[in-house]
């Protein structure tokens, strides 16, 4: 068991990430037993046995695209993100993917190099859960998701432009 | 000019208050320089070879005296009594103190300032043409919708982690003068057929390394949909573009890669999603933005003042400077004015504190109180009356201002290169100043006339050296500094990446390798026949033959002579 953040709080977490070593196939691997989350590689290719689990759970690798997932993604109720490191950008599009273009609606967890000054945009593009780099204080992390109370542009969370949902002045003529 | 609202306050001040925790966070050891770095550059924090330099966003060149003013303050205060305007229409503090920079944001955001994305691999300060709103030649004014994309891309969540930076350009006017063949991502307002405004879109041009200009990716796109076509543009870049390698990490790397049709196919299909969504811009929205940037108060004059007109032919030292750095405006009786950072003897784009504070006097006293910054590193006056031209040059004169040489070579772009710069290999403002010295007289840089000279310290090109009708880059070739010549470069509607003429300079052959180029120009010109047109119309060769006919001196003993 671990904490992560979830919904704005800090919970207990009982799920795994099954990630392959040097060498390990994704077709040959052995899922182990109980909540697993394993590469999107993994569930495509041992999708026949893996399906008639009900713990089991995928993470995209940076370099996946949602879509790999389409005709699956409303099967799972957790859906993972990686992030190599925090800098490497492309899983925010992915999970802007996974919600807004193939309608995910469950749980979408940012893992990885997961750290507090980058949780804000990663609320926003639409994960809901986050498994922070556990040298870190989560506690600490926490306070990340709450740096901004407005935002110009459309995202995931906010459907509307700020200049759409408030009435903004004009120069006084 | 655009004004802040409750809103833009509020986002700014919860910036600096996440900022200053950073920086907090970083003293205190919470966050290793690894992690900082990358926070701290999307402030425009950069160390630096001595200290941290901060580069401070201008919106689309945008600045009102307050501004300047609190500019002239942050150098007496926080660094060494001036700043360094830059190629994006930015400016930049060299002497900076960690400690002192949320202090820094927070005097910025009394006048309406910050420093949000003018560095890292996010999309930076949008750059636009100096002479928006006033040119005589402008179709649209582009002023709206690049605060509509500043807005945009202010903390945008998807796309703060790109592959590398994104560099956005607008222009508005029949010539180009926001250099948008070499962005990321080049604007231009356009009329359709049935006289709608939409954009050229222009995409994968740039600088650095492989310089590429940009392509047409899509003839007509209609106002209202910049922001979900642009949002297409950077999913598919951030998902696509290339990270195993930093130099081959820009937009224009990937556009090269697939073809910049298949680029555009992809762009569509990802649109398409999002076309006419809530994000697609109102007529509501653009006209409360538009009004910020309404025509100012113009007094009805004739279209020619007589005594402006009389001084012109009775001094020539006003009616030099007239016509290097006034330039037409649209309403008669007014003209732009560029007050020149090229002045010989300081480094290109400097302004000391005491100029920054003359400099917004004098904005309010001839100008509507705005000023400015263009990307060749200098100041505009938008707004002055003819009639007033004299006293302005006079004044301006007085504070080394008013160097008349506006597009002439001694009106170099210029990084700020080794003696700043850590990304660096050669230093850049000694070789200006020395070229600039040589190059003193001014009828001689009149006769040679219209040229640009741009010079950048190494391969990040940001002294644009690849469109310079002569290009200088600064290489390091075994511990040494040596400086490439390139000829042939261009910015503007007929862009042109500039042609390497040979092997490379030491630092003292620099001045006399222009003289020589400058000597085919004015050997092999006809009449009437700009720099640029003779290096096109004979390409490099002659220059070439001449340059390296005979050994050149060097003032520096030390280092391998390119013509031994």
């Amino acid at each position: 068991m671990r904490e992560i953040i979830k919904d704005k709080v800090i919970v207990q977490d009982d799920w795994t990430v099954l990630r392959l070593a040097e060498g390990e196939a994704p077709d040959a691997v052995e899922v182990p037993a109980g909540k697993v989350i394993v590469p999107l590689k993994v569930w495509q290719l041992q999708r026949d046995s893996l399906a008639k689990r009900g713990d089991i759970a995928v993470w995209f690798a940076s370099d996946e695209q949602a879509k790999e997932l389409k005709e699956d993604i409303a099967r799972f109720s957790l859906i993972a993100v990686d992030f190599p490191k925090f800098a490497d950008g492309r899983g925010y599009s992915i999970a802007y993917n996974l919600r807004s273009r193939f309608a995910y609606t469950g749980e979408l967890r940012a893992i990885g190099d997961v750290l507090r000054d980058q949780l804000f945009y990663m609320q926003r593009v639409g994960f809901n859960a986050f498994a922070t780099r556990e040298d870190k204080n989560i506690h600490d992390a926490l306070k990340g998701l709450t740096d901004f109370s407005e935002k110009y542009q459309t995202s995931w969370d906010e459907k509307s432009p700020l200049f759409r949902r408030e009435h903004r002045d004009g120069a006084q003529a | 000019m655009y004004r802040y609202d409750q809103h833009d306050h509020q986002i700014i001040q919860e910036r600096i208050a996440q900022y200053r925790d950073q920086v907090r966070r970083r003293l205190s050891g919470e966050l290793t320089e690894d992690e900082f770095r990358v926070l701290r550059l999307q402030n425009g924090l950069y160390m630096q070879r001595h200290a941290y330099m901060l580069r401070i966003a201008i919106p689309y060149g945008m600045l009102s005296s307050t501004q300047v003013r609190k500019f002239a303050h942050i150098a007496r205060k926080y660094d060494r009594g001036y700043g360094h305007f830059t190629t994006r229409q930015n400016i930049q503090f060299n002497w900076i103190d960690l400690e002192e920079t949320p202090d820094i944001l927070a005097e910025l955001a009394s006048v309406e300032m910050h420093a949000i994305q003018t560095s890292g691999n996010c999309m930076r300060n949008i750059t636009s043409d100096e002479f928006a709103g006033v040119a005589a030649d402008e179709v649209i004014d582009p002023r709206p919708y690049a605060e509509i994309l500043r807005q945009w891309t202010t903390f945008h969540p998807e796309f703060a982690y790109l592959p590398r930076k994104f560099k956005i350009a607008i222009n508005g006017s029949k010539e180009d003068r926001a250099a948008i063949a070499v962005h990321d991502i080049g604007l231009t307002v356009v009329h359709d057929g049935q006289g709608e405004v939409g954009f050229r879109v222009m995409v994968g041009g740039g600088m650095g390394r492989t310089p590429i200009l940009g392509s047409v990716i899509r003839e007509f796109l209609p106002w209202k949909d910049v922001m979900t076509y642009l949002e297409a543009i950077l999913r598919i870049y951030n998902q696509h573009g290339r990270r195993d390698n930093i130099y081959k990490a820009r937009i224009k790397i990937l556009v090269k890669a697939i073809g910049a049709e298949e680029f555009a196919r992809q762009v569509e299909e990802e649109w398409q999603d999002i076309k006419d969504g809530p994000a697609t811009l109102t007529q509501e929205e653009l006209t409360r933005v538009a009004s910020y940037f309404s025509t100012p108060d113009y007094a009805t004059l004739p279209a020619s003042d007589a005594g402006f007109e009389l001084h012109k032919t009775e001094n020539k030292a006003f009616s030099n400077w007239v016509k290097r750095n006034v330039k037409p405006h649209k309403v008669p009786g007014y003209a732009a004015v560029v007050l020149s950072l090229k002045k010989p003897g300081v480094p290109p784009g400097d302004a000391n504190a005491e100029q920054l504070d003359f400099i917004a006097g004098l904005a309010d006293r001839y100008s509507f109180g705005e000023v400015r910054v263009t990307h060749e590193q200098n100041l505009v006056l938008s707004d002055v009356k003819q009639s007033e031209l004299v006293t302005l040059w006079q004044e301006a004169k007085a504070h080394g201002l008013a160097t008349p040489n506006i597009g002439l070579l001694t009106d170099m772009i210029c990084c700020p290169g080794g003696d700043f710069c850590s990304l660096a290999n050669a230093k850049s403002i000694p070789i200006a100043l020395d070229i600039a010295d040589r190059f003193s007289n001014l009828d001689y840089l009149y006769d040679i006339g219209d040229i640009e000279l741009n010079m950048s310290g190494c391969i990040n090109a940001c002294g644009h050296h690849h469109v310079g009708n002569i290009g200088i880059l600064g290489v390091d070739k075994d511990g040494s500094e040596w400086y490439q010549v390139s000829i042939g470069g261009a910015q503007g509607n007929e862009s042109s990446i500039g042609k390497i003429i040979g092997p490379s300079f030491s630092a003292g052959q620099m001045p006399e390798v222009i003289e020589r180029i400058i000597q085919v120009y004015i050997r092999d010109r006809t009449e009437d026949e700009r720099f640029i047109d003779t290096a096109r119309r004979l390409g490099i060769a002659p220059f070439k033959e001449y340059v390296y006919a005979s050994p050149i001196k060097t003032t520096e003993p030390h280092g391998e002579d390119a013509c031994a």
